[in-house]
């Protein structure tokens, strides 16, 4: 990898400063995407800010009916903290399919979010759940978050501090993963709530994770798989690639979702 | 260069180094602690797996300076002296390397393996738990045998425990 200048943030203010006034500056969290891809030289950023030394950013909490995550707070933590196994089971299922044991050691919740790798995991639990991310200027809801292919709507000085999961009456993640990566070749969250039903896509969508409207709108009359027989979503708008076709894609997507909601129960 | 120190199997190790070094690097060109290996540089084979603060961790994917004042235990730790560590005994014991080179790695994630899930692995736990761990001679048979042998004995009295 190319060289830059280390620093280590001792604070979240400071590291804000930094990341406002370096140039070319980044957040290093657990490092497990953009050391990789560093090494690729797909990036080259001239300036790293570790969060690793910043007090705070770790935690997971049960306050009132939201389960709230702090940022640096890692995959293998949320995966196996009986608090997230308890009120969000499905949750702590997807943490445990992200990576392998060694990266979910390292890899973060807001690293992974703030990346918004179109193939990653824990966009579909945020916009399935219809969570809030909490950063050190304000309050952004997850449908406003995630804006396009590694976009996001945070600002060049702005740091995710944590994410709050409205818990819901049910909920579950189903992964079709490519064989080869194991990334989500195509990833449903589906989450009912006592207003709302959520259909959350992660893998397919060209421009990242998406909502399936038509599915929502089926499971709110019953919920149920037998809702979604027959539906489909347009082959429009999804990646194509070696992996598999568009079209691959959409109908996996529908496959996922039967799979989700019948596992939610 | 920045200084960083950590403790590497029970001793202190301080060097300057440059911002981009990783782990894996700094383990092996500044200490000389070549049992680590890298196999593909990329997170994907976890030849290179250590454990740092009692964790597995891919060390091609952490710079040496996250790792700042943290305890790291490499394969060179696990032994006691000439006495081999449960695990690598159960390696030796039911042939589970035949090239070797993923063989620090996999020793690495079975005793990260058995600190987490207990001593008692069925097979299906082992190999999901191995999806990190790439063994390029496919010998995944005897390996999942030896993480299995190599966790009960980890359990039984006299075994040692992770070095860490």
């Amino acid at each position: 990898m190319y060289a830059f200048t280390y620093h280590r943030a001792t604070g979240l203010r400071q590291a804000g400063n930094m990341l406002g006034k370096l140039e070319d500056s980044k957040i290093l969290a657990g490092g497990q995407t953009l050391l990789p891809t560093m090494k690729q030289r797909l990036a080259s950023p001239a300036n790293l800010i570790d969060l690793g030394k910043v007090d705070g950013l770790k935690g997971i909490e049960l306050k009132g009916r939201s389960l709230v995550i702090g940022a640096m707070t890692t995959h293998s933590e949320v995966a196996t903290s009986p608090v997230v196994q308890q009120a969000i089971p499905a949750l702590a299922e997807l943490a445990s399919m992200i990576g392998d044991p060694a990266v979910r050691h390292m890899g973060t919740l807001g690293g992974s979010i703030a990346n918004n790798d179109p193939n990653s995991d824990y966009p579909a639990a945020l916009v399935g759940l219809g969570a809030t991310v909490i950063t050190t200027k304000r309050r952004i809801e997850a449908d406003a978050f995630f804006t396009g292919l590694f976009e996001t709507a945070l600002e060049a000085d702005e740091i995710i501090t944590k994410v709050s999961f409205p818990v819901p009456k049910k909920a579950a993640y189903m992964k079709f993963r490519n064989p080869a990566s194991r990334f989500a070749l195509v990833g449903v969250f589906v989450a009912k709530r006592s207003s709302e039903i959520r259909v959350a896509v992660t893998g397919a969508g060209a421009s990242g994770v998406f909502r399936v409207p038509a599915f929502e709108e089926a499971l709110k009359k019953r919920f149920s798989p037998k809702s979604l027989e027959g539906l489909s979503i347009p082959a429009t708008g999804l990646n194509s690639d070696i992996h598999g076709s568009a079209e691959y894609r959409a109908h996996l997507v529908g496959v996922m979702a039967r799979r989700a909601v019948a596992k939610a129960g | 260069m920045p200084a960083v120190s950590m403790t590497v199997n029970g001793k202190p190790a301080t060097a300057d180094v440059e911002p981009r070094t990783l782990l894996v690097q700094f383990l092996r060109e500044n200490l000389r602690l070549t049992g680590t290996h890298v196999g593909c540089d990329t997170s994907q084979c976890g030849a290179c797996v250590v454990h740092v603060d009692g964790k597995a961790v891919k060390s091609c994917t952490m710079l040496a300076i996250q790792a700042e004042g943290a305890n790291v235990t490499t394969i060179e730790g696990l032994a006691n002296g000439s006495q081999l560590h449960p695990m690598q005994e159960a390696f030796r014991e039911h042939h589970g390397l035949q090239c070797g080179f993923c063989t620090p790695g996999m020793i690495m994630t079975a005793v990260d393996m058995v600190n987490r899930k207990g001593n008692e692995l069925d097979d299906h736990t082992i190999r999901e738990e191995l999806e990190g761990n790439i063994c390029r001679c496919t010998g995944y048979h005897n390996i999942v045998k030896a993480i299995a042998a190599g966790a009960r004995s980890m359990g039984t009295g006299g075994a040692r425990k992770a070095a860490e």
